[in-house]
């Protein structure tokens, strides 16, 4: 199952964004006022969303290290951060690209574009405070904390950004797009959400073998009580 | 029940500091504390005073979990450290006034601790700008302050002059009789054994004996 | 011991050691004097110009030598074990917290006003709307830094990366903080005709509710894990 798991899913993900690939290159419809050049829209908004959902599973798994302290669940707030900061990535990079030709910008401040990029730079930030503790349940406890100031943040940089200044198309998801257009979205949807629980669930097990090399007892017996003789 | 460790230890470093310490330390007495440098006992002391969360294990002190009482626990527990624990910004008599506020000790005593401990003309005096001696000699008048039930007591004689190890001595002894538990870490086997009821051996983060120390 | 007595034992220790290094608090000061001047060398001797930034000049002076206050502040704690010291005393880890962070808003707030007066002159700026709500709009703008900074503080100072940690960890967080501080401010000087300074200052204000409240709860964690 494990197994399975281990290999089967990045190879179907694999297969799945290649298919996706084509589908949003050659058999989606161009669009009229776009032309060609939409296209990207097939990995920038599953990309988006990716970006989205990984801050989400780290925010949970740092709630539940600090409520629970088990080390799993620092392992998946990393692997969720290292994933998250992977996907903003892309997003950002695919949405300058799609910005330059529709919008006549790299970039603007839209309140989306501009969440995400502080998700990005304050998930980089949070990567590097990892590196620089050793004590792992310090590590574990203060990136917890980072992560849920994190959190809480990006939806007051959100509204904030909107009051400030707007100018963005309508998210783009299958219920609004041609339906010609929606069943290769779809398809990328499925494909890159694969490719990010891929990601998420090997990190997460490299996270785990980690945290066996720092073992949490000693090897061998435990030692004899020492009393106070009367 | 003083002491009770179950267990206990504490990785750092990519090394275990503390390894599988089980211990149980039922009555008041002064125990000594010895062990090689890097054997342990500062992470030791560390972890009884509940400053230092050990990595496995569990730690009791007055019979309840520690971790999960620490403002009951800590109220009576008392250490001297490497480190002064002071503000070196503030003179000594501010220090312990600051210390006898939080945790509810007589502001009238500080002036009289500071002169037994021999710094009752330099009491307003920056701690930043006294000897380590004169330092040490602020630690002491703040364990008095307190009156710790337990006192950790990590080489309390280094930097002392000998009235001042006298000093340390005579306190050692005032909480012993006044019925606490004192741990003493410290380098000073002789001096330790005068005082000691019992001797706890230390080497390599591990608990070698608690032997009884013959008066 | 109450809170209340806790933190007020705590603030008055922490005023007395930076009246004890006040030096350092000055040097701070003509830090963030040296950067609102430099702001106007790098936007050029345009006179409009320089007044329609004044008000996000006088927040990035503010923020940067907020950072410097917030790490020294919390670096005295570490010097000798301080801050291991008043654990040992079973003191209230959210007294702590509090009483850290009202002293460093107080400071930065401090800092503010001084600033706000140099930077209207300097860049010859206007305050349609008043001083004092400009003071006001300082006041919940370092309060908004004093927070989510205080907890970052006490993280960094214990890491070998302390200098670079704290701004970066610090600024992605305080983005709607400046971004509402300025627009108000912005606002206040250069005149509300459509009266939007009110809602600014309601995002502050619920910035720093939320933010008081979420470090106040996991600062204990923070020191104790």
């Amino acid at each position: 199952m494990k197994r399975a798991l281990n290999i089967g899913l990045p190879i179907v993900a694999l297969v799945l964004v290649v298919w996706g690939a084509y589908q949003g290159l050659a058999v989606a419809p161009a669009e009229r006022m776009m032309g060609e050049v939409y296209r990207i829209m097939y990995v920038h908004v599953p990309t988006a969303m990716m970006s989205l959902l990984a801050p989400t599973v780290v925010c949970i798994a740092s709630l539940a290290y600090l409520m629970k302290s088990t080390r799993a669940a620092d392992a998946l707030a990393e692997a969720g951060a290292e994933v998250s900061v992977l996907f903003s990535t892309l997003c950002l990079v695919t949405g300058s690209i799609f910005g330059r030709p529709t919008w006549g910008v790299w970039w603007t401040w839209d309140p989306r574009l501009t969440s995400v990029a502080i998700l990005w730079i304050a998930f980089i930030g949070y990567l590097a405070l990892r590196r620089f503790v050793d004590d792992p349940d310090k590590r574990a406890t203060w990136s917890a904390v980072t992560a849920i100031i994190i959190s809480v943040d990006v939806p007051i940089v959100y509204f904030s950004v909107k009051w400030w200044n707007s100018l963005h198309q309508m998210q783009s998801n299958p219920s609004t797009v041609d339906p010609r257009m929606a069943g290769p979205l779809r398809i990328n949807i499925t494909a890159w959400f694969l490719v990010f629980l891929a990601l998420l669930w090997t990190r997460y097990r490299i996270g785990r073998a980690e945290q066996d090399r720092e073992q949490s007892t000693p090897t061998g017996e435990p030692k004899a009580v020492l009393r106070m003789s009367s | 029940m003083f002491v009770r460790l179950v267990d206990v230890s504490k990785r750092y470093g990519g090394r275990w500091a503390v390894a599988r310490v089980s211990l149980e330390l039922d009555r008041s007495a002064v125990v000594l504390l010895t062990g090689d440098n890097g054997a342990g006992k500062t992470t030791l002391l560390k972890i009884i005073a509940t400053l230092q969360r050990p990595t496995s294990g569990e730690v009791e002190l007055f019979g309840v979990r520690a971790l999960d009482n620490l403002k009951s626990v800590r109220r009576r527990l008392g250490l001297i450290t490497h480190q002064a624990h002071l503000y070196f910004d503030l003179t000594a008599r501010e220090n312990l006034l600051l210390v006898a506020r939080l945790t509810g000790g007589d502001p009238q005593a500080v002036d009289g601790l500071l002169a037994r401990v021999g710094l009752a003309d330099r009491r307003s005096q920056l701690v930043r700008t006294m000897s380590a001696g004169q330092k040490r000699r602020v630690s002491v008048a703040k364990l008095l302050l307190q009156r710790p039930q337990i006192a950790l007591l990590d080489e309390p004689f280094t930097q002392l002059d000998p009235g001042g190890v006298e000093l340390m001595e005579e306190v050692v002894r005032e909480l012993r009789g006044a019925g606490s538990l004192v741990i003493l870490a410290t380098h000073d086997i002789d001096r330790g054994k005068a005082l000691a009821d019992a001797h706890l051996t230390l080497a390599q983060g591990t608990a070698e004996s608690l032997t009884k120390v013959a008066a | 011991m109450t809170f209340v007595g806790e933190v007020l034992t705590l603030v008055a220790k922490d005023l007395r050691l930076e009246w004890r290094s006040r030096a350092r608090i000055n040097a701070t000061l003509f830090f963030a004097l040296l950067t609102l001047l430099l702001f106007s060398f790098a936007a050029g001797p345009a006179q409009a110009l320089q007044a329609a930034n004044a008000p996000g000049y006088l927040w990035l002076a503010l923020l940067l030598s907020s950072v410097l206050l917030l790490g020294e502040s919390l670096r005295i704690e570490l010097e000798n074990d301080s801050l291991e010291a008043l654990r040992a005393m079973a003191v209230d880890a959210r007294a702590l917290f509090v009483s850290k962070a009202l002293t460093n808003a107080l400071f930065c707030f401090l800092l503010g006003v001084v600033l706000v007066p140099v930077a209207v002159g300097l860049y010859g700026a206007e305050v349609k709307l008043g001083f004092p709500r400009l003071v006001g709009v300082v006041a919940l703008g370092t309060l908004a830094i004093a927070a989510p900074g205080t907890l970052y503080a006490t993280i960094a100072v214990q890491i070998r990366a302390r200098d670079v940690l704290l701004p970066l960890l610090l600024f992605p967080v305080l983005v709607p903080g400046l971004l509402a501080s300025v627009r108000a401010s912005s606002l206040i000087m250069q005149g509300d005709p459509m009266d939007q300074t009110g809602s600014w200052l309601l995002l502050l204000a619920v910035f720093d509710a939320l933010y008081w409240i979420l470090c106040t709860l996991m600062y204990g964690r923070v020191i104790e894990d």
